[in-house]
């Protein structure tokens, strides 16, 4: 046996782009060829190479589904009140700060309606940059919004998820913001209205264990990490590494938990056959 | 107990000498002795469990001595019948459902059960439900709807179990399901925290019109170690996280979360479980009482009003 062994190296965590960086090039993440940006951006933020689909905030979301990209926001002016007055290593108080002034004031969540494919429509986008996208007092209260006005003036709902979880600052009230929309979609599924929930990467916690999954359909876009917890937290449980592919959008498909993968460029088309399908128009 | 638990040392201290004295052939001057440490004990158990961390206070919750679901059940309810699976896949042992009886009124019963020992512990699955679990309990919650009968349901855990398999067979759709169809129910659903409230895997079995939540329980969206590991970057920083977050029932009831806490003896439901089960008894008879008054159309308003209300934002 030799008296000094190679430490092995510590896994190198591997950074997921968030978004697309600035600049004229970027690297695709998956294919990690160079492609040019402005051509990324025509393509609906699909890699033109591999077709990777990068992430998109709430309103580029918007313009790629509500006609001639017009739609109205609403629910736009609650904030978080840190209502634990939150502490760690930063105060959350200051952390909202930053990330309203880095992705803007509507927390990870953005409300709109507006046509898609002529019909009255209410979306609701995540914004994966805002925290993470991860869901607390507000994003419970904009989604719960937003279905209540779902109800109101009979119009089907479509939410895309994109979310760390439930948002740890603000403690057991993000946990109940899920009981909260779950209850509000109780009553919209009442009221016989469409939800179609689109799931995008990351769809993890406390966001895929209420609305995300709670669809009339699940739809996915490709290869979309989808799942309650997340693989780290199940390396640590069973002690053993997940296969490739686990929890991505195909694994969920074959298990059952989601109707069907749909790429961002039909994305809007598929969405339409539904709605105008189950309105019977 | 683990050695973050020093502060129930001096206790154990006490209790070991009262053992060790009682043991002893009975003698007047003895028995005076029993009784000073006796008295010593309960003035030093209030006085350490009225002051206790939001850490200290987890650590009670997984007490291993703390009175489980099959417990309360068999002090609380009489004619309790178990039944098994949820008509899909398997049963799941980390979640006890059935039927019993509560002051003579028919219920389901359903709550989250840890092991006392490590073959227990191993079948229960330290109380961690995978999907099977949740959906045994909606099957036994829509059969008490079916038949009019009130729901009982008791939350102890640290959460849904993270495994392969129970990703796999969607952990995250069957919580999902139960947290829509609570929502719906037209029967009364009283929920009670009895130790371990943790996130999804609580919320499960949570959603009700009232709940009870004892003295030293805690309940949160993650565990401390796990907010710690987070947003600390260091597990250790748990006391830390416990206290940031919020958890006892203390503050849970500030930030109206839950309705009732019951208060539990002086050194912790473990010190004294038969106790505990009775101080539980008359805020399950009254809130079951409150609730028989409102029409079972009425239930699922009041329940969506109640979760509606929560949430802390500015406008």
């Amino acid at each position: 046996m030799a008296w000094f062994r190679k430490e092995k190296k510590p896994k190198e965590p591997t950074e997921k782009q968030v978004a697309i960086p600035e600049g004229l090039w970027l690297k695709c993440d998956e294919c990690k060829e160079i492609v040019y940006r402005k051509e990324v951006e025509q393509n609906l933020s699909v890699c033109p190479k591999c077709g990777y689909h990068f992430r998109v905030g709430g309103r580029d979301r918007f313009q790629m589904l509500f006609d001639d990209g017009a739609y109205k926001e609403f629910a736009t002016n609650i904030r978080s009140g840190d209502p634990l007055e939150f502490r760690d290593t930063k105060r959350y108080r200051d952390r909202l700060k930053v990330y309203e002034q880095r992705v803007g004031r509507g927390d990870a969540v953005l409300c709109a309606e507006g046509k898609l494919d002529g019909l009255n429509v209410v979306i609701c986008a995540m914004e994966y940059d805002f925290m993470g996208g991860s869901m607390g007092s507000v994003v419970g209260e904009k989604v719960t919004v937003a279905i209540e006005r779902c109800i109101d003036k009979r119009e089907p709902l479509i939410i895309v998820s994109s979310s760390g979880g439930a948002r740890m600052q603000e403690g057991i009230l993000s946990l109940m913001q899920m009981a909260k929309i779950s209850a509000a979609l109780s009553q919209l599924a009442a009221a016989c209205l469409p939800f179609i929930s689109v799931l995008t990467d990351p769809t993890t916690g406390g966001v895929t264990a209420s609305f995300a999954m709670l669809g009339d359909l699940n739809i996915a876009e490709p290869k979309a990490l989808i799942c309650f917890a997340g693989p780290r937290v199940i390396e640590q449980t069973i002690r053993q590494t997940l296969p490739e592919g686990f929890q991505r959008a195909e694994f969920l498909v074959e298990h059952g938990m989601v109707d069907l993968i749909t790429p961002r460029a039909d994305m809007k088309a598929t969405l339409a056959r539904f709605l105008h399908q189950f309105l019977n128009k | 107990m683990s050695a973050d638990a020093a502060f129930e040392e001096p206790l154990l201290r006490l209790r070991r000498q009262i053992e060790e004295l009682s043991a002893q052939e009975s003698e007047p001057a003895r028995q005076v002795e029993i009784d000073e440490l006796r008295e010593k004990l309960s003035k030093l158990s209030k006085e350490i469990y009225s002051n206790l961390t939001p850490w200290q206070k987890t650590l009670v919750a997984r007490h291993p001595q703390r009175p489980y679901t099959l417990d309360y059940i068999a002090a609380l309810f009489e004619d309790f019948t178990e039944v098994h699976g949820d008509r899909k896949f398997a049963d799941d042992a980390a979640l006890v459902a059935g039927f019993g009886r509560f002051h003579g009124q028919p219920c389901a019963i359903i709550g989250h059960q840890k092991g006392r020992n490590t073959k227990e512990k191993v079948i229960r699955n330290f109380g961690q439900p995978r999907p099977e679990g949740f959906r045994k309990a909606l099957r036994v919650m829509k059969l008490a709807e079916k038949f009019n009968l009130p729901i009982f349901t008791l939350v102890d855990t640290q959460g849904a179990y993270p495994g392969l398999d129970a990703e796999e067979r969607g952990q995250a759709e069957a919580i999902a399901v139960n947290l829509r169809e609570m929502a719906a129910l037209k029967v009364p659903v009283i929920v009670t925290i009895i130790g371990e409230g943790g996130s999804g895997g609580a919320l499960a079995i949570g959603v009700g019109d009232r709940v009870i939540m004892l003295e030293h329980a805690v309940y949160s969206v993650i565990s401390p170690e796990g907010c710690a590991a987070i947003l600390w970057k260091n597990s250790a920083a748990a006391p830390e996280a416990a206290a940031a977050m919020k958890i006892t029932a203390q503050d849970l009831k500030k930030i109206g979360v839950i309705d009732e806490i019951v208060s539990e003896p002086p050194g912790g439901a473990h010190s004294d479980p038969q106790q505990t089960v009775m101080l539980l008894d008359p805020f399950l008879e009254r809130a079951l009482h409150e609730l028989q008054k409102i029409k079972p159309a009425q239930l699922p308003e009041e329940r969506y009003k109640k979760f509606r209300k929560m949430g802390h934002y500015e406008k």
